[in-house]
This record gives structure tokens, C-alpha cells and sequence, in this order.
């Protein structure tokens, strides 16, 4: 793997390298030092265009923990804002040395742009661009999943997939790139995806996709889930006309407090209840539901560092084949395998 | 003045039989087998294929105001090596061609350049706002007697203002161009809406926004009884509107982009702003349908849609890239290679649709003509056998922006000939027709 762009032609092999080097990467996370010398000498440029705090935290844990130097670069109040166009700003990030760049930008495929071009030769991940895709975030949402289904079925997290594992996505489909790179990892990790959504909320063309959809969530909690993912939704949308009004949006699509007891009087008690955060409770899901043992919003968030140091290890230095971060099973880096399109 | 004499040798007129071709003062002096001429220049036209002059209805040449991404002399440069003889300059420079003054300074322009006729095309509304219609009359009286009225790049969304657009232009047999996109669904738009659209995340430019519009505007065409001519169509669905007005007697014409003969939202997936454009690249049954609609002639003319940019407006993400392609070096080839070498069209149908019809629409006088004795020397030879490789760093546009970098194409232009001038020769420039003197103001 040179990049990590998107979900949609990662290979079921290479998403369980990351997501099995996660889970050693996650055990450091335990230790008294949380801190591996893997990255050191190595520089990582945090490349935000749009402010995500939490996102950039968590790379930069995630940086930090790898023994990797973090350069933050916001483009707010920087050149950037002064009219510096990507082309200058990652010409001069090659310049200074950066080993990685990690970009959040609002424009759908900026980072497939650093990829492509010859402005800057490092590598490229992806931490949200537009509408289009948000490949960390799936992959710590399937980690989320992973060690939930595998404990379910009582196997070692380490090596498996979703086979089997129903999961609801509901909300702002359309303006999500969390959803979007969440059908194409789990569909690839074999499990069944639903996208709940209002009409008005879906993209045209979205029936081509590797899932079934609904308008309605009762009907889909009523048909069984093994987890249930609410996305954000904006309340300003009802000023273009996506829905009514947030009363209508959250009674009709909205986690509430009566479909977290319906999960228990459906009998479906390891449901688990995730959220990308950050959360509008009280629109898309009610509070009872976020704080409810059934929630791994905070799992969540925990386990984006391990995903992360993850990708970031395998991106630079999968190929050079260093030894093992831990002492535990470390799996094969190869350097080919990768359907990674840039 | 003493414009040298060429006889072609043995050129297939239109693709038919070979004849040779005198062309003597400015006009078609003879035609027919083995003819002879002791002062005249040989040109040998075995293997190609004589062609009248392509006239381009729909051309942005940046000047003035965008001399940074194409001037009048780069632009008509182009042309000429594209195989054109004349162009259509869009109105939307800075200053807006909203006035006489602009348009004659065009056409002066044009002139002075003297590789192409230039027929610049004066805005509908004033500074294209859409809100006060400019003056078209004042335009059409000008020196440069504008005929084609156009907002490109914005639609004339006002359904009255379109509606009196329509009515004004019959005082001056003017045609109202229309670049068809119904603005409140397309706010924000990237590309195609579609299956690829929702992958990318990129908002979607629903087709039904470009055919809500040709819909409303055959209607009203209808009812006031005027000329109507769609800008660049570019979906299935556009096609069927535009087929089903000409069945009911609308006098409304429609013209096809050789981009979208060509190319689909596919290519979008790079997220190269190389294939941004307005419209947007459609899906392979919409390229199809347009194929099939030209062929038919339910689609009239090709136009380049020639959209030069400066690389800096390419080189960044996509959302933030201008809009356009280049087309004029590029069109023949692109034409030959989607409607000629498909068995869809003849070299006959070529003409048609490159050069009578065009002409006819934009009332361009001496362009579009039968190669026919008498008639103006605006001809071209081509050599359909040639096959190249499109290098944009070669062309002679400034814009680098060209779809089709790296792609080998067929058929290539070997001599322009405008009013009996050679424009280009053996495939490269050679001088510009320079007009005789005249006092003028």
C-alpha cells in the first residue's frame, strides 16, 4: 500500500492487515509507555483544509505513539487562506520532508489529487474529503464491529471478517462519506448493509451499490441488526428542503428513546449502537441511546488511534520490512498486495 | 491583390470520386479531371479527402479579458490547424460581448488575424446577468452584424426574458443560442448525476436540468415563432425533446460537443479536472443516443464547445477547476473517429454538420458553401488515413486542457484554404489571408 484513499478498492486481505495490525497496535494503547519507536525520524504532516478537532487528534495520537515528528498544518489562518493553492502547499510540504500527509479537505477527491500528481511523493491518507470517502473511519468502525461479532461468536478477533454481521447505517447518506466508506469495507468484510435514510437523503444511483436500503427504520430494526450506525445530520438541512422540520427527521429516522427499548423487546440484546460522532443528541439519536451499554461511540474514538497507528505503520513502513512493532504475531507486510487506486 | 493559385490534384470531393480543385482569386475556379493551370501551385490531394472549411458554431477565444488563457490570434491559430474557417466567439469575455463596441472590437480582432472568419456571438442579457436584455439590435447592426445571440455558460432561465429574447431576435433573422441548464438544479453541480456521482461524492448535474429547459424553450419557440439553436446537448433525454420538436415543425437546431461524442462520466473517477466541462461528461447510453442524433440529423451540428484555461485553473481539486476543454485541434479527428469510423456518417455528412449546416444557422455568408465552381475558396484537405497522438503541449492553443491528451486519433488536416489563402500547409501554419485596405472609420 503507497495510500490509503478510499475503502471502495481496498481487498478484504489488505483490510484485515490493518485491521489485524490494529489490534497489535491496540495493546499499546494498555501500556504504562504508549509509545513505539516505529515511525521515528519519520515526519507526518496533518493536513486539514476543514476543522475535524477529533480527527486530528487522533492521528496525531496516533503519530506520536509511532515516535513519528507531527506537523499540524491548518489551512485556516495559514497561506492556505491567503489563496495558496494545493499544488503550492503540497510542494512545499515535499520540500520540508514529509514522509506522510494526512488530509481532511472539503472538496470530494483532493486527496486523490496529492496522489496522483507529482506535487508531492509521500503518502497520501485520506481523513475525509467531501461527500466522497472517510476510509480510517470505516476501518475503526469495523475494528469497533470486529471484536464485538467475534466475541459474539466466541473466535479470536485477529484474521476474521463481518460474514454474516447485519448493519444498519441511518441517516444523511448523501452528504456522508463516513457511509460511503463504510458499504464498501463492510460489504467487503462480508457483512450485509442497510442504509436507512429519507429519499431526499440518498444519492441517485445508489441502487448500484452493495446494499439494500430503506425509508423506514422501524421495519429494519424489526428485520434483525447486530449493529446499528446513526450519522450525523445537520439540522440546517431542512432550510433546502431534505426534510420538514428536525421533529419530523428525528421521529421518523432519529435513534430514539422507544427503538432503544424496541431493540431489547425484539429480543436483539448484543445489538451494538455506534456513532461516528461528534453527536446531535436529541436529533439523530437520543441521549438514553449514546449513554446506553449497547453504545460504542467512546470505543469508537479509542480504537481510531489504534486504526490509525495502524495505517500510518503499514504506509510507511510496511515496505521496508522492519520487524515487528510488538512482540506479538506480527502478519506478512507485502508490498504488492494492494488494489489501492491512486 | 494577387493571391497565388493552387490546384489540388485528385482530392475525393467530400469522400466521393477524386477531382481536381483550382483555386484562383479567392474562389472556386474550376473543378473536374486533370485540369491545368501553368501558375499555379500542385498541391497533391491523392488519399485525402476535400472537405468545405469547418465553421465552428461555438468557440471561446478569452478576448478580451482572459488573454492569459486564449487571445483572438491563438485561438483562430488553432482553428485553422483544427480545419476550421470560421468560428463563433462566445460572449462571455470581460468585458462581456454585450455591446457593439465589444463585438466589433472582436471582429476586428479576427481580422487582424486573419486565419479564420470570427463571428462574434453578442450576450442575451447584459454582463449575462439575466435580467435586461442587451442590445442586440445595435449588435446586429454593428460591423460585425451579430446573428447568434448566447449567454453561454449561463442559461436565459427567465422564461420571459427567454420569451422576449426569442421574439426581439425576428427583427434581425437572429437566433437566440441557448445554453440549456435550469440553474436551482444545479447549484453546487461537479458532474453527471448518476451512478458514478453517488460513488464519488461529488454533487450531482441531474440530466433533467438540461431537458427541463430545452423542453420549455421549443415550446416557447413555437409559440412566438422564432429560431431557436441548443448549445452543446448532451443527454439521451435532450435528444428525444429536440427530435420530437422538429417532428412537430419547431425551428429549433441543436448541436453536439465531439466531447461528448466520446467520453464519459467513467473518466471522472481520477478526479482530474481535465474532464470537468459544462456540460457534464454523460453516461455511455447518453453518448450513444448523440451519436444516433447526429447521425439522424436530429442533432444538426457539431460544435468544439473550445474552452482554453490556464493550467493553474486545472492543477487543483476539482471542485475548485474551471469548467471546458479544448477542442478545436482535436474535433475532426474526434468526429471521424465516433460518427466516420463507426460507418454512422459519411465525409458528406462530415460537411454537413461541420460546415453547410453551421453556417446556415450562424448566417455566416461565403462559409459553408458547396465545393462548387464560383463558390468561395474555403476548403479543406484531409487525410483520413493519418493516425497521431494528441499532445496538448504541441497544439497551437494555449490551453492545455485537451480530454484527449495521450490518445491516439484518426485523420488529420493537411491544408486550409481561407477565401483562396492556404491557412495551413502540409499540416502547419503557413500565413494569414490579409485582407485588402480599406478606409474605414
Amino acid at each position: 500500500m503507497k495510500h490509503l484513499l478510499s475503502t471502495e478498492n481496498l481487498s478484504a486481505a489488505d483490510a484485515i492487515r490493518v485491521l489485524d495490525t490494529a489490534e497489535e497496535m491496540s495493546a499499546v494503547g494498555d501500556r504504562e509507555v504508549k509509545k513505539l519507536p516505529a515511525l521515528r525520524g519519520r515526519t507526518v504532516v496533518n493536513l486539514f483544509f476543514e476543522d475535524s478537532t477529533r480527527t486530528r487528534i487522533s492521528f496525531e495520537a496516533a503519530a506520536k505513539r509511532l515516535s513519528a515528528d507531527v506537523i499540524n498544518f491548518a489551512a485556516k489562518g495559514s497561506s492556505v487562506s491567503k489563496g495558496e493553492s494545493l499544488k503550492d502547499t503540497a510542494q512545499t510540504l515535499a520540500a520540508m520532508g514529509a514522509d506522510a500527509v494526512v488530509i481532511r479537505h472539503w472538496a470530494s477527491g483532493a486527496p486523490h489529487r496529492l496522489a496522483a500528481t507529482d506535487w508531492i511523493d509521500a503518502a497520501v491518507i485520506n481523513a475525509g474529503d467531501g461527500t466522497h470517502e472517510h476510509p480510517t473511519q470505516a476501518l475503526l468502525d469495523a475494528f469497533t464491529m470486529r471484536r464485538h461479532w467475534s466475541k459474539l461468536n466466541g473466535t479470536a478477533s485477529t484474521g476474521a471478517d463481518l460474514k454474516g454481521m447485519r448493519v444498519a447505517i441511518a441517516g444523511d447518506v448523501l452528504h456522508s462519506r463516513v457511509a460511503r466508506s463504510n458499504v464498501w469495507l463492510l460489504k467487503t468484510l462480508g457483512a450485509e448493509v442497510t442504509l436507512v435514510a429519507p429519499p431526499t437523503l440518498l444519492p441517485i444511483g445508489v441502487e448500484h451499490w452493495p446494499c439494500k436500503v430503506s425509508y423506514n427504520l422501524d421495519q429494519t430494526l424489526e428485520a434483525g441488526i447486530d449493529a446499528m450506525m446513526m450519522l450525523r445530520v445537520q439540522g440546517e438541512r431542512m432550510n433546502a428542503s431534505f426534510f420538514p422540520s428536525t421533529r419530523e427527521y428525528s421521529r421518523r429516522w432519529g435513534f430514539d428513546d422507544a427503538r432503544l427499548r424496541a431493540l431489547d423487546d425484539l429480543g436483539m440484546k448484543d445489538t451494538i449502537i455506534m456513532h461516528p460522532g461528534p453527536m446531535n443528541r436529541g436529533l439523530e439519536i437520543s441521549s438514553a441511546a449514546a449513554d446506553s451499554p449497547r453504545s460504542t461511540v467512546l470505543a469508537q474514538v479509542r480504537n481510531g488511534v489504534s486504526v490509525r497507528m495502524a495505517a500510518l505503520y503499514l504506509l510507511l513502513s510496511g515496505d521496508s520490512r522492519e520487524a515487528a512493532p510488538t512482540n506479538a504475531a506480527t502478519p506478512a507486510f507485502a508490498s504488492q498486495s494492494s488494489k489501492e487506486s491512486n | 491583390m494577387a493571391e497565388k493559385t493552387y490546384l489540388i490534384r485528385g482530392a475525393a470531393i467530400l469522400g466521393g470520386e477524386a477531382e481536381d480543385l483550382l483555386i484562383r482569386d479567392g474562389v472556386i475556379a474550376a473543378r473536374g479531371k486533370d485540369l491545368t493551370d501553368e501558375n499555379a501551385t500542385v498541391i497533391d490531394g491523392k488519399g485525402l479527402v476535400a472537405l468545405p472549411g469547418m465553421v465552428d458554431v461555438h468557440t471561446h477565444l478569452r478576448e478580451p479579458g482572459r488573454e492569459d488563457a486564449e487571445t483572438v490570434e491563438t485561438g483562430t491559430r488553432a482553428a485553422a490547424l483544427g480545419g476550421f474557417t470560421a468560428v463563433h466567439a462566445m460572449a462571455n469575455s470581460n468585458p462581456v460581448a454585450d455591446t457593439a463596441g465589444v463585438v466589433e472590437q472582436v471582429h476586428s480582432l479576427g481580422r487582424a488575424s486573419g486565419w479564420v472568419d470570427v463571428r462574434p456571438v453578442g450576450a442575451v442579457t447584459v454582463g449575462l446577468a439575466g435580467e435586461q436584455l442587451a442590445e442586440l439590435g445595435a449588435m446586429a447592426d454593428s460591423r460585425a452584424q451579430v446573428r447568434m445571440f448566447s449567454d453561454d455558460g449561463i442559461c436565459v432561465h427567465d422564461p420571459v426574458l427567454m420569451r422576449r429574447a426569442l421574439e426581439y431576435v425576428k427583427a434581425f433573422d437572429g437566433v437566440v443560442a441557448q445554453h440549456a441548464q435550469e440553474p436551482r438544479l444545479t447549484a453546487g453541480a461537479q458532474m453527471n448525476e448518476g451512478a458514478v456521482s453517488a460513488v464519488l461524492g461529488l454533487t450531482g448535474w441531474p440530466a433533467v436540468a438540461e431537458e427541463s429547459i430545452i423542453a420549455r424553450d421549443v415550446l416557447l419557440t413555437q409559440h412566438v415563432g422564432s429560431r431557436l439553436h441548443v448549445c452543446h446537448v448532451s443527454t439521451a433525454g435532450s435528444v428525444e425533446i429536440v427530435r420530437w420538436a422538429k417532428a412537430r415543425g419547431i425551428n429549433v437546431t441543436a448541436e453536439v460537443t465531439p466531447h461528448h461524442l466520446l467520453l464519459t462520466d467513467e473518466l471522472v473517477r481520477s478526479y482530474d479536472p481535465v474532464y470537468k466541462v459544462n456540460p457534464p461528461l454523460r453516461t455511455d447510453a447518453d453518448v450513444q443516443a448523440l451519436r444516433d442524433g447526429l447521425a439522424d440529423g436530429t442533432i444538426d451540428v457539431v460544435g468544439t464547445d473550445h474552452a482554453p484555461h490556464p493550467s493553474e485553473h486545472k492543477e487543483c481539486e476539482w471542485a475548485q477547476a474551471a469548467m471546458g476543454m479544448t477542442g478545436l485541434e482535436t474535433a475532426l479527428s474526434v468526429v471521424q473517429e465516433t460518427m466516420i469510423e463507426t460507418g454512422l456518417m459519411t465525409w458528406a455528412d462530415f460537411a454537413r454538420v461541420t460546415s453547410f449546416t453551421p453556417a446556415v444557422i450562424g448566417r455566416v455568408a461565403d462559409q459553408g458553401r458547396p465545393l462548387e465552381v464560383g463558390e468561395p475558396a474555403n476548403v479543406i484537405l484531409v487525410d483520413p488515413a493519418a493516425r497521431w497522438t494528441v499532445d496538448p503541449h504541441k497544439m497551437a492553443t494555449m490551453g492545455r486542457n485537451s480530454p484527449f491528451k495521450g490518445k491516439e486519433l484518426p485523420g488529420s488536416v493537411v491544408a486550409t484554404f481561407f477565401k483562396g489563402h492556404p491557412t495551413v500547409l502540409d499540416g502547419k501554419l503557413n500565413t494569414p489571408y490579409r485582407y485588402p485596405a480599406v478606409s474605414s472609420n
